[in-house]
Protein backbone atom coordinates (compact mmCIF):
# COMPACT_ATOMS: atom_id res chain seq x y z
CA UNK A 1 0.00 0.00 0.00
CA UNK A 2 3.09 2.21 0.85
CA UNK A 3 4.22 1.91 -2.96
CA UNK A 4 0.63 2.73 -3.89
CA UNK A 5 0.85 6.07 -1.93
CA UNK A 6 3.83 6.93 -3.45
CA UNK A 7 3.20 6.01 -6.90
CA UNK A 8 -0.56 8.43 -6.40
CA UNK A 9 2.14 10.97 -5.33
CA UNK A 10 4.45 11.09 -7.83
CA UNK A 11 1.70 10.80 -10.47
CA UNK A 12 -0.25 14.10 -8.53
CA UNK A 13 3.63 15.82 -9.21
CA UNK A 14 3.60 14.93 -13.01
CA UNK A 15 0.02 16.21 -12.96
CA UNK A 16 1.01 19.57 -11.24
CA UNK A 17 4.23 19.83 -13.99
CA UNK A 18 1.33 19.24 -16.60
CA UNK A 19 -1.06 22.08 -15.48
CA UNK A 20 1.88 24.43 -15.58
CA UNK A 21 1.88 23.87 -19.31
CA UNK A 22 -1.43 24.67 -19.40
CA UNK A 23 -3.46 24.30 -22.81
CA UNK A 24 -6.66 21.72 -22.94
CA UNK A 25 -9.82 22.71 -22.27
CA UNK A 26 -10.77 18.85 -20.55
CA UNK A 27 -10.14 17.84 -17.75
CA UNK A 28 -6.75 15.96 -16.59
CA UNK A 29 -7.34 12.05 -15.68
CA UNK A 30 -4.83 10.49 -13.39
CA UNK A 31 -4.89 7.30 -13.25
CA UNK A 32 -3.19 3.89 -11.24
CA UNK A 33 -3.68 0.22 -10.87
CA UNK A 34 -2.26 -1.28 -7.57
CA UNK A 35 -0.64 -3.98 -9.12
CA UNK A 36 0.80 -3.89 -12.90
CA UNK A 37 1.61 -7.41 -12.71
CA UNK A 38 -0.12 -10.68 -11.47
CA UNK A 39 1.80 -13.65 -10.15
CA UNK A 40 -0.21 -17.36 -10.89
CA UNK A 41 1.51 -19.27 -7.96
CA UNK A 42 1.06 -21.36 -5.01
CA UNK A 43 -1.44 -19.68 -2.72
CA UNK A 44 -2.78 -17.47 -5.51
CA UNK A 45 -6.53 -17.81 -5.03
CA UNK A 46 -7.78 -14.73 -7.04
CA UNK A 47 -6.35 -11.16 -5.77
CA UNK A 48 -8.53 -7.71 -5.75
CA UNK A 49 -7.26 -5.15 -8.45
CA UNK A 50 -7.61 -1.84 -7.43
CA UNK A 51 -8.06 0.76 -10.01
CA UNK A 52 -7.77 4.67 -8.71
CA UNK A 53 -6.63 8.36 -9.50
CA UNK A 54 -8.14 11.85 -9.23
CA UNK A 55 -9.77 14.14 -11.64
CA UNK A 56 -8.91 17.20 -12.36
CA UNK A 57 -9.46 20.43 -14.41
CA UNK A 58 -6.71 22.06 -16.18
CA UNK A 59 -6.24 24.31 -13.77
CA UNK A 60 -5.64 21.78 -11.33
CA UNK A 61 -8.29 22.84 -8.87
CA UNK A 62 -10.49 20.18 -7.91
CA UNK A 63 -13.41 19.45 -10.35
CA UNK A 64 -15.60 21.50 -10.13
CA UNK A 65 -18.14 19.58 -12.15
CA UNK A 66 -19.81 16.18 -11.51
CA UNK A 67 -18.08 13.51 -13.63
CA UNK A 68 -18.56 9.82 -13.87
CA UNK A 69 -15.52 7.40 -13.98
CA UNK A 70 -16.16 3.73 -15.85
CA UNK A 71 -13.48 1.69 -15.64
CA UNK A 72 -12.43 -1.54 -17.72
CA UNK A 73 -10.37 -4.13 -16.96
CA UNK A 74 -9.61 -6.22 -20.32
CA UNK A 75 -7.90 -9.35 -20.57
CA UNK A 76 -6.35 -10.72 -24.09
CA UNK A 77 -8.72 -11.55 -26.93
CA UNK A 78 -8.84 -15.12 -28.03
CA UNK A 79 -10.72 -17.01 -30.96
CA UNK A 80 -13.06 -19.27 -30.14
CA UNK A 81 -15.66 -21.35 -30.74
CA UNK A 82 -18.54 -21.39 -28.72
CA UNK A 83 -21.57 -24.41 -28.59
CA UNK A 84 -24.60 -24.25 -28.09
CA UNK A 85 -26.71 -27.48 -26.23
CA UNK A 86 -30.11 -28.38 -27.03
CA UNK A 87 -32.30 -31.42 -26.29
CA UNK A 88 -32.14 -33.80 -29.24
CA UNK A 89 -34.10 -37.17 -28.45
CA UNK A 90 -33.87 -36.60 -24.17
CA UNK A 91 -30.71 -35.79 -24.39
CA UNK A 92 -28.58 -32.44 -24.04
CA UNK A 93 -25.94 -32.09 -27.22
CA UNK A 94 -23.77 -29.25 -28.85
CA UNK A 95 -26.05 -28.88 -31.91
CA UNK A 96 -25.31 -25.61 -33.12
CA UNK A 97 -21.84 -23.08 -32.69
CA UNK A 98 -20.76 -20.31 -33.86
CA UNK A 99 -17.32 -18.37 -33.94
CA UNK A 100 -15.62 -15.28 -32.59
CA UNK A 101 -12.67 -14.18 -33.85
CA UNK A 102 -11.98 -11.49 -30.75
CA UNK A 103 -13.45 -12.50 -27.49
CA UNK A 104 -11.80 -10.93 -24.30
CA UNK A 105 -10.66 -13.74 -21.96
CA UNK A 106 -11.23 -11.88 -19.46
CA UNK A 107 -13.62 -8.38 -18.80
CA UNK A 108 -14.80 -6.42 -16.23
CA UNK A 109 -16.55 -3.22 -16.24
CA UNK A 110 -17.44 -0.65 -13.07
CA UNK A 111 -19.02 2.13 -12.94
CA UNK A 112 -20.13 4.95 -10.90
CA UNK A 113 -24.23 4.38 -11.56
CA UNK A 114 -25.84 2.03 -14.32
CA UNK A 115 -24.05 2.91 -17.55
CA UNK A 116 -27.37 3.73 -19.39
CA UNK A 117 -27.49 6.47 -17.63
CA UNK A 118 -24.08 7.83 -18.25
CA UNK A 119 -23.93 7.70 -21.79
CA UNK A 120 -26.32 6.76 -24.88
CA UNK A 121 -25.84 3.82 -26.77
CA UNK A 122 -23.90 4.50 -29.57
CA UNK A 123 -21.34 5.77 -26.72
CA UNK A 124 -21.71 2.81 -24.69
CA UNK A 125 -21.00 0.74 -28.28
CA UNK A 126 -17.99 3.08 -29.38
CA UNK A 127 -16.19 2.57 -26.18
CA UNK A 128 -17.27 -0.74 -25.23
CA UNK A 129 -18.59 -0.01 -22.17
CA UNK A 130 -20.03 -2.98 -20.86
CA UNK A 131 -21.12 -6.82 -21.51
CA UNK A 132 -23.84 -5.99 -23.49
CA UNK A 133 -21.53 -3.83 -26.53
CA UNK A 134 -18.38 -6.16 -26.43
CA UNK A 135 -17.65 -6.53 -30.24
CA UNK A 136 -16.82 -10.23 -30.71
CA UNK A 137 -16.21 -10.58 -34.31
CA UNK A 138 -18.11 -13.05 -35.08
CA UNK A 139 -16.64 -15.38 -38.32
CA UNK A 140 -19.13 -15.86 -40.98
CA UNK A 141 -22.35 -14.36 -41.96
CA UNK A 142 -25.44 -14.98 -39.88
CA UNK A 143 -28.24 -13.65 -39.05
CA UNK A 144 -28.33 -10.76 -36.72
CA UNK A 145 -30.78 -13.00 -34.34
CA UNK A 146 -28.74 -15.58 -34.05
CA UNK A 147 -25.81 -13.99 -33.44
CA UNK A 148 -27.06 -11.68 -30.46
CA UNK A 149 -28.61 -15.11 -29.22
CA UNK A 150 -24.66 -16.42 -29.44
CA UNK A 151 -23.22 -13.19 -27.75
CA UNK A 152 -25.61 -13.41 -24.87
CA UNK A 153 -24.64 -17.13 -24.47
CA UNK A 154 -21.41 -16.49 -24.30
CA UNK A 155 -21.57 -13.51 -21.90
CA UNK A 156 -23.80 -15.68 -19.44
CA UNK A 157 -21.06 -18.52 -19.68
CA UNK A 158 -17.97 -15.93 -18.69
CA UNK A 159 -20.42 -15.10 -16.27
CA UNK A 160 -21.00 -18.05 -14.66
CA UNK A 161 -17.29 -18.70 -14.78
CA UNK A 162 -16.36 -15.39 -12.98
CA UNK A 163 -14.33 -14.08 -16.10
CA UNK A 164 -16.67 -11.40 -17.11
CA UNK A 165 -18.10 -8.86 -14.56
CA UNK A 166 -20.11 -6.07 -14.33
CA UNK A 167 -20.43 -3.65 -11.69
CA UNK A 168 -22.74 -0.82 -11.91
CA UNK A 169 -21.82 1.46 -8.37
CA UNK A 170 -18.64 -0.62 -8.14
CA UNK A 171 -16.43 3.37 -8.67
CA UNK A 172 -16.99 5.63 -5.40
CA UNK A 173 -15.35 9.17 -6.32
CA UNK A 174 -14.75 11.39 -3.22
CA UNK A 175 -14.75 14.91 -3.04
CA UNK A 176 -14.95 15.29 -6.67
CA UNK A 177 -11.66 14.56 -6.95
CA UNK A 178 -10.14 10.83 -6.04
CA UNK A 179 -11.72 7.83 -7.38
CA UNK A 180 -11.25 3.95 -6.66
CA UNK A 181 -12.54 0.85 -7.64
CA UNK A 182 -11.97 -2.93 -6.90
CA UNK A 183 -12.25 -5.75 -9.29
CA UNK A 184 -12.06 -9.42 -9.08
CA UNK A 185 -9.79 -11.27 -10.80
CA UNK A 186 -10.46 -15.56 -9.48
CA UNK A 187 -7.90 -17.85 -9.70
CA UNK A 188 -8.72 -18.90 -13.26
CA UNK A 189 -7.70 -16.01 -14.84
CA UNK A 190 -6.09 -16.99 -18.20
CA UNK A 191 -2.21 -15.19 -18.77
CA UNK A 192 -1.69 -12.33 -21.55
CA UNK A 193 -1.42 -8.52 -21.17
CA UNK A 194 -3.95 -6.83 -19.41
CA UNK A 195 -5.75 -3.14 -20.39
CA UNK A 196 -6.78 -1.38 -17.92
CA UNK A 197 -8.72 1.49 -19.04
CA UNK A 198 -10.60 4.55 -17.40
CA UNK A 199 -13.03 6.93 -18.90
CA UNK A 200 -14.00 10.59 -17.01
CA UNK A 201 -17.77 11.19 -18.56
CA UNK A 202 -19.66 14.29 -18.14
CA UNK A 203 -22.77 15.10 -19.92
CA UNK A 204 -22.91 12.28 -21.56
CA UNK A 205 -19.79 12.88 -23.36
CA UNK A 206 -16.36 11.02 -22.96
CA UNK A 207 -13.81 13.82 -21.67
CA UNK A 208 -10.89 12.30 -20.74
CA UNK A 209 -9.27 8.44 -21.15
CA UNK A 210 -6.26 6.96 -19.82
CA UNK A 211 -4.78 3.31 -20.36
CA UNK A 212 -2.42 1.04 -18.39
CA UNK A 213 -0.97 -2.26 -18.54
CA UNK A 214 -1.30 -5.44 -16.32
CA UNK A 215 0.49 -8.49 -16.87
CA UNK A 216 -0.90 -11.91 -15.71
CA UNK A 217 1.81 -14.60 -15.57
CA UNK A 218 2.52 -17.86 -14.13
CA UNK A 219 5.83 -17.27 -11.93
CA UNK A 220 8.21 -20.06 -10.22
CA UNK A 221 7.18 -23.74 -10.41
CA UNK A 222 4.50 -23.28 -11.67
CA UNK A 223 5.40 -21.17 -14.86
CA UNK A 224 8.39 -24.35 -14.74
CA UNK A 225 5.72 -26.68 -14.98
CA UNK A 226 3.34 -25.24 -17.80
CA UNK A 227 6.65 -24.69 -20.06
CA UNK A 228 8.12 -27.98 -19.39
CA UNK A 229 4.52 -29.83 -20.53
CA UNK A 230 4.19 -27.34 -23.45
CA UNK A 231 7.74 -27.91 -24.61
CA UNK A 232 8.99 -31.61 -23.52
CA UNK A 233 6.06 -33.58 -23.67
CA UNK A 234 8.19 -36.84 -23.35
CA UNK A 235 10.39 -35.78 -20.52
CA UNK A 236 7.03 -34.32 -18.66
CA UNK A 237 5.17 -37.99 -19.45
CA UNK A 238 8.11 -39.86 -17.94
CA UNK A 239 8.07 -37.61 -14.87
CA UNK A 240 4.69 -37.98 -14.17
CA UNK A 241 4.80 -41.65 -14.68
CA UNK A 242 7.82 -41.89 -12.40
CA UNK A 243 5.99 -39.64 -9.51
CA UNK A 244 3.15 -42.50 -9.59
CA UNK A 245 4.82 -45.63 -9.93
CA UNK A 246 7.37 -44.09 -7.11
CA UNK A 247 4.69 -43.31 -4.74
CA UNK A 248 2.59 -46.15 -5.32
CA UNK A 249 5.83 -48.38 -4.36
CA UNK A 250 6.67 -46.07 -1.55
CA UNK A 251 2.98 -46.34 -0.21
CA UNK A 252 3.40 -50.13 -0.05
CA UNK A 253 6.90 -50.23 1.12
CA UNK A 254 5.71 -47.62 4.35
CA UNK A 255 2.57 -49.57 5.18
CA UNK A 256 4.61 -52.93 5.10
CA UNK A 257 6.64 -51.57 8.12
CA UNK A 258 3.49 -50.56 10.21
CA UNK B 1 -5.54 -24.73 1.71
CA UNK B 2 -5.45 -23.32 -1.88
CA UNK B 3 -3.19 -25.33 -4.38
CA UNK B 4 -2.93 -23.80 -7.65
CA UNK B 5 -2.99 -26.01 -10.76
CA UNK B 6 -0.50 -25.08 -13.48
CA UNK B 7 -1.97 -27.06 -16.09
CA UNK B 8 -5.50 -26.79 -15.49
CA UNK B 9 -5.07 -22.85 -14.45
CA UNK B 10 -7.33 -22.79 -11.33
CA UNK B 11 -6.69 -22.87 -7.76
CA UNK B 12 -8.46 -25.56 -5.88
CA UNK B 13 -8.73 -26.38 -2.09
CA UNK B 14 -6.01 -28.91 -1.78
CA UNK B 15 -7.52 -30.99 1.70
CA UNK B 16 -10.49 -31.94 -0.90
CA UNK B 17 -8.51 -33.41 -3.47
CA UNK B 18 -6.67 -35.25 -1.07
CA UNK B 19 -9.55 -36.87 0.23
CA UNK B 20 -10.92 -37.61 -2.99
CA UNK B 21 -7.91 -39.34 -3.93
CA UNK B 22 -8.30 -41.08 0.08
CA UNK B 23 -11.86 -41.73 -0.87
CA UNK B 24 -11.12 -43.71 -4.37
CA UNK B 25 -7.71 -45.20 -2.84
CA UNK B 26 -10.32 -47.02 -0.07
CA UNK B 27 -12.42 -48.27 -3.22
CA UNK B 28 -9.21 -49.49 -4.87
CA UNK B 29 -8.30 -51.06 -1.23
CA UNK B 30 -11.37 -52.79 -0.57
CA UNK B 31 -12.26 -54.01 -4.37
CA UNK B 32 -9.19 -53.92 -6.12
CA UNK B 33 -10.22 -51.46 -8.79
CA UNK B 34 -8.16 -48.58 -9.68
CA UNK B 35 -10.94 -45.94 -8.60
CA UNK B 36 -10.72 -43.86 -11.86
CA UNK B 37 -14.28 -44.09 -12.40
CA UNK B 38 -15.44 -42.23 -9.36
CA UNK B 39 -12.07 -39.52 -9.49
CA UNK B 40 -12.83 -38.16 -12.97
CA UNK B 41 -16.44 -37.58 -12.62
CA UNK B 42 -16.10 -35.72 -9.12
CA UNK B 43 -13.08 -33.74 -10.28
CA UNK B 44 -15.32 -32.69 -13.07
CA UNK B 45 -18.32 -32.18 -10.87
CA UNK B 46 -15.81 -29.82 -8.77
CA UNK B 47 -14.94 -27.25 -11.73
CA UNK B 48 -11.67 -29.11 -13.36
CA UNK B 49 -11.91 -29.17 -17.00
CA UNK B 50 -12.75 -32.75 -18.56
CA UNK B 51 -9.43 -33.28 -20.33
CA UNK B 52 -7.38 -32.63 -17.17
CA UNK B 53 -9.43 -34.67 -15.17
CA UNK B 54 -9.09 -37.88 -17.52
CA UNK B 55 -5.67 -37.32 -17.96
CA UNK B 56 -4.16 -36.77 -14.71
CA UNK B 57 -7.09 -39.55 -13.11
CA UNK B 58 -4.85 -41.60 -15.51
CA UNK B 59 -1.70 -41.23 -13.34
CA UNK B 60 -3.15 -42.16 -10.01
CA UNK B 61 -4.51 -45.48 -11.81
CA UNK B 62 -1.07 -46.37 -12.23
CA UNK B 63 -0.20 -45.25 -8.18
CA UNK B 64 -2.81 -47.25 -7.42
CA UNK B 65 -2.24 -50.39 -8.91
CA UNK B 66 1.72 -50.41 -8.31
CA UNK B 67 2.14 -52.42 -5.13
CA UNK B 68 -1.24 -54.89 -5.98
CA UNK B 69 0.71 -55.76 -9.22
CA UNK B 70 4.42 -56.32 -7.10
CA UNK B 71 2.32 -58.35 -4.77
CA UNK B 72 0.28 -60.52 -7.29
CA UNK B 73 3.51 -61.36 -9.18
CA UNK B 74 5.28 -62.50 -5.83
CA UNK B 75 2.58 -64.70 -5.31
CA UNK B 76 2.35 -66.24 -9.06
CA UNK B 77 -0.73 -64.33 -9.78
CA UNK B 78 -0.61 -62.82 -13.10
CA UNK B 79 -0.13 -64.36 -16.42
CA UNK B 80 3.00 -62.62 -17.96
CA UNK B 81 2.17 -64.17 -21.71
CA UNK B 82 -1.58 -63.17 -21.69
CA UNK B 83 -0.90 -60.33 -19.48
CA UNK B 84 1.86 -59.22 -22.30
CA UNK B 85 -0.95 -59.77 -25.18
CA UNK B 86 -3.65 -57.63 -23.55
CA UNK B 87 -0.58 -54.87 -23.06
CA UNK B 88 0.15 -54.87 -26.35
CA UNK B 89 -3.63 -54.22 -27.18
CA UNK B 90 -3.79 -51.48 -24.61
CA UNK B 91 -1.50 -49.16 -26.31
CA UNK B 92 -2.86 -49.54 -29.74
CA UNK B 93 -5.96 -48.85 -28.06
CA UNK B 94 -4.76 -45.54 -26.43
CA UNK B 95 -3.60 -44.51 -29.74
CA UNK B 96 -6.70 -44.77 -31.16
CA UNK B 97 -8.04 -43.12 -28.51
CA UNK B 98 -5.57 -40.20 -28.85
CA UNK B 99 -7.65 -39.78 -32.08
CA UNK B 100 -10.85 -40.54 -31.52
CA UNK B 101 -10.51 -37.78 -28.84
CA UNK B 102 -9.23 -35.51 -31.11
CA UNK B 103 -11.77 -35.93 -33.89
CA UNK B 104 -14.73 -35.81 -31.13
CA UNK B 105 -12.86 -32.36 -29.63
CA UNK B 106 -12.88 -30.89 -33.22
CA UNK B 107 -16.55 -31.59 -33.93
CA UNK B 108 -17.69 -30.65 -30.46
CA UNK B 109 -19.26 -33.68 -29.01
CA UNK B 110 -16.39 -34.69 -26.58
CA UNK B 111 -18.24 -34.39 -23.80
CA UNK B 112 -21.61 -35.51 -24.57
CA UNK B 113 -19.79 -38.91 -26.01
CA UNK B 114 -18.06 -39.01 -22.59
CA UNK B 115 -20.88 -38.76 -20.20
CA UNK B 116 -23.11 -41.29 -22.59
CA UNK B 117 -20.12 -43.69 -22.27
CA UNK B 118 -20.03 -43.50 -18.47
CA UNK B 119 -23.69 -43.95 -18.34
CA UNK B 120 -23.52 -46.81 -20.15
CA UNK B 121 -21.06 -48.74 -18.81
CA UNK B 122 -21.63 -47.81 -15.25
CA UNK B 123 -25.28 -48.51 -15.26
CA UNK B 124 -24.81 -52.05 -16.84
CA UNK B 125 -22.20 -53.09 -15.02
CA UNK B 126 -23.48 -51.58 -11.89
CA UNK B 127 -26.59 -53.08 -12.17
CA UNK B 128 -25.21 -56.30 -12.97
CA UNK B 129 -23.14 -55.99 -9.88
CA UNK B 130 -25.91 -55.44 -7.63
CA UNK B 131 -28.20 -58.07 -9.17
CA UNK B 132 -25.26 -60.39 -8.40
CA UNK B 133 -24.33 -59.14 -4.99
CA UNK B 134 -28.16 -59.27 -3.72
CA UNK B 135 -28.48 -62.90 -4.92
CA UNK B 136 -25.61 -63.53 -3.02
CA UNK B 137 -26.83 -62.26 0.09
CA UNK B 138 -30.23 -64.28 -0.33
CA UNK B 139 -28.52 -67.13 -1.11
CA UNK B 140 -26.17 -66.65 2.52
CA UNK B 141 -29.24 -66.16 4.04
CA UNK B 142 -31.33 -69.16 3.31
CA UNK B 143 -28.32 -71.66 3.54
CA UNK B 144 -28.06 -72.31 -0.41
CA UNK B 145 -25.16 -72.11 -2.35
CA UNK B 146 -25.49 -70.87 -5.96
CA UNK B 147 -23.33 -73.14 -8.19
CA UNK B 148 -20.05 -71.10 -9.42
CA UNK B 149 -20.98 -70.77 -13.31
CA UNK B 150 -18.85 -72.98 -14.97
CA UNK B 151 -15.70 -71.95 -16.57
CA UNK B 152 -15.74 -72.02 -20.28
CA UNK B 153 -15.09 -69.35 -22.55
CA UNK B 154 -17.29 -67.72 -25.07
CA UNK B 155 -17.94 -69.11 -28.89
CA UNK B 156 -17.41 -66.45 -30.05
CA UNK B 157 -13.62 -66.67 -28.74
CA UNK B 158 -13.37 -70.16 -29.74
CA UNK B 159 -14.38 -68.85 -33.47
CA UNK B 160 -10.74 -66.45 -33.91
CA UNK B 161 -8.25 -67.72 -35.71
CA UNK B 162 -4.83 -68.88 -34.31
CA UNK B 163 -4.53 -70.60 -31.32
CA UNK B 164 -2.05 -69.68 -29.00
CA UNK B 165 -1.25 -71.43 -25.35
CA UNK B 166 -1.85 -69.68 -22.04
CA UNK B 167 -0.35 -71.90 -19.39
CA UNK B 168 -1.12 -70.08 -16.37
CA UNK B 169 -4.26 -68.84 -17.46
CA UNK B 170 -5.07 -72.31 -18.54
CA UNK B 171 -6.29 -71.63 -21.94
CA UNK B 172 -5.58 -72.35 -26.04
CA UNK B 173 -7.06 -70.04 -27.12
CA UNK B 174 -6.36 -67.13 -30.10
CA UNK B 175 -4.03 -64.59 -28.87
CA UNK B 176 -6.62 -61.79 -30.91
CA UNK B 177 -9.41 -61.69 -27.95
CA UNK B 178 -7.44 -60.58 -25.23
CA UNK B 179 -5.50 -57.90 -27.74
CA UNK B 180 -9.30 -56.64 -28.88
CA UNK B 181 -9.83 -56.52 -25.23
CA UNK B 182 -6.77 -54.54 -24.04
CA UNK B 183 -7.45 -52.45 -27.11
CA UNK B 184 -10.71 -51.78 -26.55
CA UNK B 185 -9.96 -50.93 -22.22
CA UNK B 186 -7.07 -48.52 -23.67
CA UNK B 187 -9.31 -46.40 -25.93
CA UNK B 188 -11.43 -45.85 -22.53
CA UNK B 189 -8.98 -44.92 -20.43
CA UNK B 190 -7.95 -42.90 -23.15
CA UNK B 191 -10.97 -40.86 -23.25
CA UNK B 192 -12.46 -41.60 -19.42
CA UNK B 193 -9.74 -41.64 -17.66
CA UNK B 194 -10.52 -44.87 -15.85
CA UNK B 195 -8.54 -48.17 -15.68
CA UNK B 196 -11.03 -50.37 -17.01
CA UNK B 197 -10.41 -52.76 -13.74
CA UNK B 198 -14.05 -53.39 -13.75
CA UNK B 199 -15.05 -54.66 -17.18
CA UNK B 200 -11.60 -56.76 -17.14
CA UNK B 201 -12.51 -58.57 -14.51
CA UNK B 202 -15.77 -60.13 -15.71
CA UNK B 203 -14.73 -59.96 -19.10
CA UNK B 204 -11.10 -62.31 -18.32
CA UNK B 205 -13.37 -64.50 -16.33
CA UNK B 206 -16.41 -65.01 -17.88
CA UNK B 207 -15.43 -64.11 -21.60
CA UNK B 208 -12.07 -65.67 -22.18
CA UNK B 209 -12.61 -67.98 -19.19
CA UNK B 210 -9.19 -67.16 -17.43
CA UNK B 211 -8.00 -69.28 -14.67
CA UNK B 212 -10.06 -67.29 -11.20
CA UNK B 213 -6.20 -66.96 -9.05
CA UNK B 214 -5.12 -65.13 -12.48
CA UNK B 215 -7.58 -62.80 -13.51
CA UNK B 216 -6.71 -60.05 -10.84
CA UNK B 217 -3.21 -59.79 -10.92
CA UNK B 218 -3.17 -59.96 -14.97
CA UNK B 219 -5.67 -57.02 -14.84
CA UNK B 220 -3.76 -55.24 -13.11
CA UNK B 221 -0.66 -55.76 -15.21
CA UNK B 222 -2.96 -54.87 -17.88
CA UNK B 223 -3.77 -51.72 -15.84
CA UNK B 224 -0.65 -50.42 -14.82
CA UNK B 225 0.61 -50.17 -17.98
CA UNK B 226 -2.30 -49.47 -20.45
CA UNK B 227 -2.68 -45.89 -17.54
CA UNK B 228 1.23 -45.25 -17.87
CA UNK B 229 0.74 -45.24 -21.87
CA UNK B 230 -2.09 -43.45 -21.23
CA UNK B 231 0.02 -40.44 -19.36
CA UNK B 232 2.21 -40.70 -21.81
CA UNK B 233 -0.47 -40.09 -24.63
CA UNK B 234 -1.81 -37.46 -22.94
CA UNK B 235 1.13 -35.74 -22.32
CA UNK B 236 2.19 -35.69 -25.66
CA UNK B 237 -0.73 -35.12 -27.52
CA UNK B 238 -3.69 -32.86 -25.09
CA UNK B 239 -1.16 -31.91 -22.57
CA UNK B 240 -3.44 -32.05 -19.79
CA UNK B 241 -1.47 -33.98 -17.39
CA UNK B 242 -1.41 -31.88 -14.39
CA UNK B 243 1.53 -33.18 -12.23
CA UNK B 244 0.06 -30.92 -9.05
CA UNK B 245 -3.68 -32.48 -9.48
CA UNK B 246 -1.84 -35.68 -10.17
CA UNK B 247 0.35 -35.94 -6.94
CA UNK B 248 -2.27 -34.83 -4.78
CA UNK B 249 -4.64 -37.47 -5.88
CA UNK B 250 -1.75 -39.56 -5.38
CA UNK B 251 -0.93 -38.82 -1.99
CA UNK B 252 -4.40 -39.81 -0.71
CA UNK B 253 -5.26 -42.73 -2.67
CA UNK B 254 -1.99 -44.58 -2.17
CA UNK B 255 -2.48 -43.90 1.59
CA UNK B 256 -6.63 -44.36 1.20
CA UNK B 257 -5.68 -47.97 -0.65
CA UNK B 258 -3.22 -49.30 2.49
CA UNK B 259 -6.35 -48.35 4.89
CA UNK B 260 -8.81 -49.72 2.55
CA UNK B 261 -6.94 -53.12 2.51
CA UNK B 262 -7.09 -53.12 5.89
CA UNK B 263 -10.83 -52.29 5.96
CA UNK B 264 -11.66 -55.08 3.52
CA UNK B 265 -10.18 -58.03 5.23
CA UNK B 266 -12.57 -57.44 8.22
CA UNK B 267 -16.00 -57.23 6.52
CA UNK B 268 -17.80 -59.35 4.38
CA UNK B 269 -16.93 -59.47 0.43
CA UNK B 270 -20.59 -60.15 -0.62
CA UNK B 271 -21.66 -56.52 1.06
CA UNK B 272 -18.99 -54.87 -0.18
CA UNK B 273 -19.53 -55.68 -3.49
CA UNK B 274 -23.44 -54.56 -2.86
CA UNK B 275 -21.89 -51.29 -1.48
CA UNK B 276 -19.33 -50.44 -4.89
CA UNK B 277 -22.07 -51.49 -6.94
CA UNK B 278 -24.47 -48.95 -5.36
CA UNK B 279 -21.56 -46.22 -5.96
CA UNK B 280 -20.91 -47.29 -9.31
CA UNK B 281 -24.38 -46.75 -9.94
CA UNK B 282 -25.15 -43.21 -8.36
CA UNK B 283 -22.01 -41.75 -10.36
CA UNK B 284 -24.28 -43.02 -13.42
CA UNK B 285 -27.13 -41.50 -12.04
CA UNK B 286 -25.61 -38.25 -11.68
CA UNK B 287 -23.83 -38.38 -15.50
CA UNK B 288 -27.57 -39.02 -16.68
CA UNK B 289 -29.03 -36.49 -14.89
CA UNK B 290 -26.50 -33.93 -16.53
CA UNK B 291 -26.98 -35.34 -19.69
CA UNK B 292 -31.10 -35.89 -19.98
CA UNK B 293 -32.50 -33.48 -17.33
CA UNK B 294 -30.08 -30.39 -17.25
CA UNK B 295 -26.35 -29.57 -18.30
CA UNK B 296 -23.97 -27.67 -16.09
CA UNK B 297 -24.34 -24.90 -18.68
CA UNK B 298 -25.99 -24.59 -21.90
CA UNK B 299 -22.86 -22.82 -23.56
CA UNK B 300 -19.17 -24.08 -23.62
CA UNK B 301 -16.19 -22.69 -25.37
CA UNK B 302 -12.85 -24.11 -27.06
CA UNK B 303 -10.08 -21.96 -28.19
CA UNK B 304 -10.30 -22.56 -32.17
Amino acid sequence: MKRTVKRLVHGLLGLTALVMLGGARDPILVTEVSQHTIDLQQGFNGTDLLLFGAVLTPEGSRAAQDYDIVVVLKGPTQSIVLREKQKIAGIWVNAASTEFRSAPSYYAVASTRPIDQIVDEKTAAIYELGLKWLQLSPIGAIDPEEQARFAAGLVERNRDAGLYREDEGGVSVSEQVLYQARIRLPSQVPTGKYTAETFAIADGRVVASASSDVEVRKLGIERAIANFSENYGLAYGLLAVFISIGMGWLAGRLFALV
Amino acid sequence: MDVYLPIANLSVNGLIIVGLGALTGILSGMFGVGGGFLTTPLMIFYGIPPTVAAASAASQVTGASVSGVFFQSRRGGVDYKMGTVMVAGGIVGTGIGALLFRLLEQIGQIDTVISILYVVLLGSIGSLMARESIQAIRAERSGHKIAAKKRRHHPMVASLPMRWRFYRSGLYISPLAPLLLGCGVGILTMLMGIGGGFILVPVMLYVLGMSANVVVGTSLWQILFTTIATTMMHALTTQAVDIVLASLLLFGSVTGAQVGSQFAQKSSPVKLRLVLAIIVLLVAARMALGLTYMPDSIYTLAPL
